[in-house]
């Protein structure tokens, strides 16, 4: 019996003590706050005088609020196990059909914006439905609808303007007070920044209540994490996963039109190759590739990476070229980081989980 | 003895030509727990689908609290309080403990787009219910996927309770489990049975089978071996029955040989 009682308590120690580490480590966004913080202050040690300034974030925060946007769907879809790669070029297809819509056929803009709304909702039921159907990858599902509208994009607007582009947006009637509303600039300590940041905050906040505090949360998880377990319990699981894709869709209608809005152009080549810039912020975030973890903060902290090195290279006066080895570097120490810190966290729980079956 | 929970009466199961079942009847009744045992392909499983809902019988009847039923799937056989912990558990790794033990059936409070997952009321349930059963979690966010195989199983089998199951069938639940791991589902047996339900176990470890049962019954090629009564047999009555008595003595007898056919051979 003494035996016992101390065996127990020294087990309760140990799991109290590893449970302290377990806590920082369980986060999924974890890795990608440290690697802000380390750009951060990399990027400010080499301008001081511009880069940590309120102008500095500002600039960087413009840039981090629409790929956070998209990142944080593409974050909800990928926890919920599949891939969009539709959803860079989405953006440019929301606002060529609303801008085509304004300036060719002299609608005014809140009811083009609506067509384009209703067809990007339109294109992620479709892969939504035809992923769960056809239960083919949505990596090669989407991947058509990548194509398909790409080669659309380009095709209509030149069929239609002879050009590869749209512009005189601001032209439409309704126009201003969409552009008040979707893409302007307020200011805060002297410096302008877009409203699109706040945009931004707000689909992240949202999401992250979603995903934490509701059932569908649990449901996103669950259909990510195993859908057979999740279908046997009743998550309806075909349906969380075509809300996603549709999820995804309405991100890019709102980025396309914040685009729209911002330039007073729409070109046709908009948004292609972004589609994995936002994968990579919600991979970076602490999003596992093969579903079911993942977090909408941490594709948002991804995001303000790859703001702060966008115009962190400016700033430093190096060649823009680089950006994107840069960004194939953080993809591959997100991807290390996130695999050693969810075995860590395994390590430590099953050490816990030891403990106290040796404690009984 | 009072009237049976679960009856399947004369029931046969073909796979196109195979037999897997042959007019098998069998009796299960609350408040005990049944072991179904049996080699592989003695016809365990296909039993326990129908059962639970996965499989409609070929032939016969299949009775719950003495009315004649046909569960077109397992959410249909749930519905009326027959709740199946599979082999792999429906639980989903990486998610903790709280929204496994909630998942599709999630309590919610507050009001219109306000409304929210009770988080508070599911972590202090999962403590109490895992508690009631005897298992203590410091933790209720501890992903599933970090705890052992026992813990698992307790997990799935305390949700089947809480979510009121009459009857628990559980798929062969200490097969890949240690010694002390499997002692702690079988205590979780004893308690659902106490609890009043129905328990189904299915498992071809007579070790495990005998210290919990009240009831025995042994499938052997798709047709029922034996039934028996807790009183009338012995462990190793079992034992014999279960490798299906002749074979184990010509088993020996095989082994003795072959013993002797290896030290020859040195």
């Amino acid at each position: 019996m003494a035996s016992k009682t101390i065996s127990t308590a020294r087990s309760d120690e140990r799991v109290a003590k590893v449970g302290a580490v377990r806590g920082i480590f369980r986060r999924p966004e974890v890795g990608a706050s440290l690697g802000a913080a380390v750009i951060f202050v990399f990027f400010a040690a080499i301008r001081p005088d511009q880069f940590p300034t309120i102008h500095g974030i500002a600039r960087f925060l413009d840039p981090a609020s629409t790929l956070g946007i998209m990142a944080v769907a593409v974050a909800l879809l990928m926890i919920g196990g599949e891939f969009d790669l539709s959803t860079g070029v989405m953006t440019g297809t929301t606002g060529l059909i609303a801008g085509l819509l304004s300036t060719q056929a002299g609608w005014n803009i809140w009811p083009a914006m609506l067509v384009a709304l209703i067809f990007a909702l339109g294109v992620g039921y479709l892969n939504g439905w035809l992923v769960v159907t056809t239960r083919l990858p949505s990596f090669i599902v989407t991947l058509a609808t990548f194509f398909i509208l790409r080669g659309a994009n380009v095709g209509v607007t030149r069929l239609v303007t002879n050009q590869v582009r749209v512009s005189g947006i601001d032209g439409a009637p309704g126009f201003h007070l969409a552009r008040t509303i979707f893409s302007t600039e307020f200011t805060l300590f002297g410096v302008a920044f877009r409203t699109s940041i706040i945009w931004w905050i707000v689909i992240t906040v949202l999401a992250s209540w979603i995903l934490l505090r509701t059932k569908y949360g649990s449901w996103i998880f669950a259909v990510g994490g195993d859908p057979e377990a999740a279908r046997n319990v009743g998550v309806p699981v075909d349906r969380v996963k075509i809300a996603l894709f549709m999820t995804t869709a309405l991100a890019a209608w709102l980025v396309g039109i914040m685009n729209d809005m911002r330039l007073r152009s729409a070109v046709a080549s908009q948004g292609i190759g972004q589609e994995f810039v936002y994968i990579i912020s919600a991979v970076i975030g602490g999003c596992l590739l093969t579903g079911g973890y993942g977090s909408a903060i941490g594709a948002s902290i991804g995001a303000i990476i790859f703001g702060m090195a966008r115009v962190g290279i400016v700033f430093a006066g190096w060649d823009t070229d680089w950006f994107y080895s840069f960004l194939g570097l953080m993809l591959l120490v997100a991807v290390i980081v996130n695999d050693y810190t969810r075995r860590k966290a395994e390590e430590v729980s099953t050490a816990a989980a030891k403990a106290r079956t040796e404690g009984e | 003895m009072t009237e049976p929970i679960l009856e399947v009466r004369n029931v046969t199961k073909m796979f196109g030509s195979v037999i897997a079942l042959s007019e098998v009847s069998a009796k299960f009744y609350s408040g005990e727990v049944t072991c179904l045992l049996g080699d592989n392909g003695a016809g365990k499983s296909t039993l326990i689908k129908i059962l639970c809902g996965v499989h409609q019988p070929t032939e016969g009847e299949y009775l719950f609290e003495g009315e004649p039923v046909r569960f077109n799937s397992p959410r249909e056989a749930l519905d009326r309080g027959i709740a199946t912990v599979y082999q792999d558990l429906a639980l989903i790794p990486l998610m903790p403990i709280w929204r496994n033990f909630f998942l599709g059936s999630e309590p919610e409070k507050g009001w219109g787009p306000f409304r929210r997952y009770d988080i508070d009321f599911a972590r202090r349930t999962v403590r109490e219910q895992l508690g009631d059963m005897g298992i203590q979690i410091r933790d209720p966010d501890q992903p599933v996927g970090t705890m052992s195989g026992g813990e698992r199983q307790s997990i799935a089998i305390s949700r089947a309770i809480y979510f009121g199951a009459k009857v628990l069938i559980l798929d062969e639940p200490t097969a890949a489990l240690g010694v002390k791991q499997a002692s702690i589902v079988l205590h979780y047996i004893v308690r659902a049975k106490k609890r009043g339900l129905a328990v189904i176990f299915i498992t071809h470890n007579p070790n495990h089978a005998y210290p919990v049962g009240d009831h025995f019954i042994i499938l052997r090629r798709g047709r029922i071996l034996g039934d028996y009564r807790r009183e009338e047999l012995e462990k190793d009555e079992l034992m014999n029955l279960m490798a299906g008595g002749e074979d184990l003595v010509k088993l020996q007898r095989d082994l003795a040989r072959f013993e002797e056919e290896l030290e020859l051979a040195d």
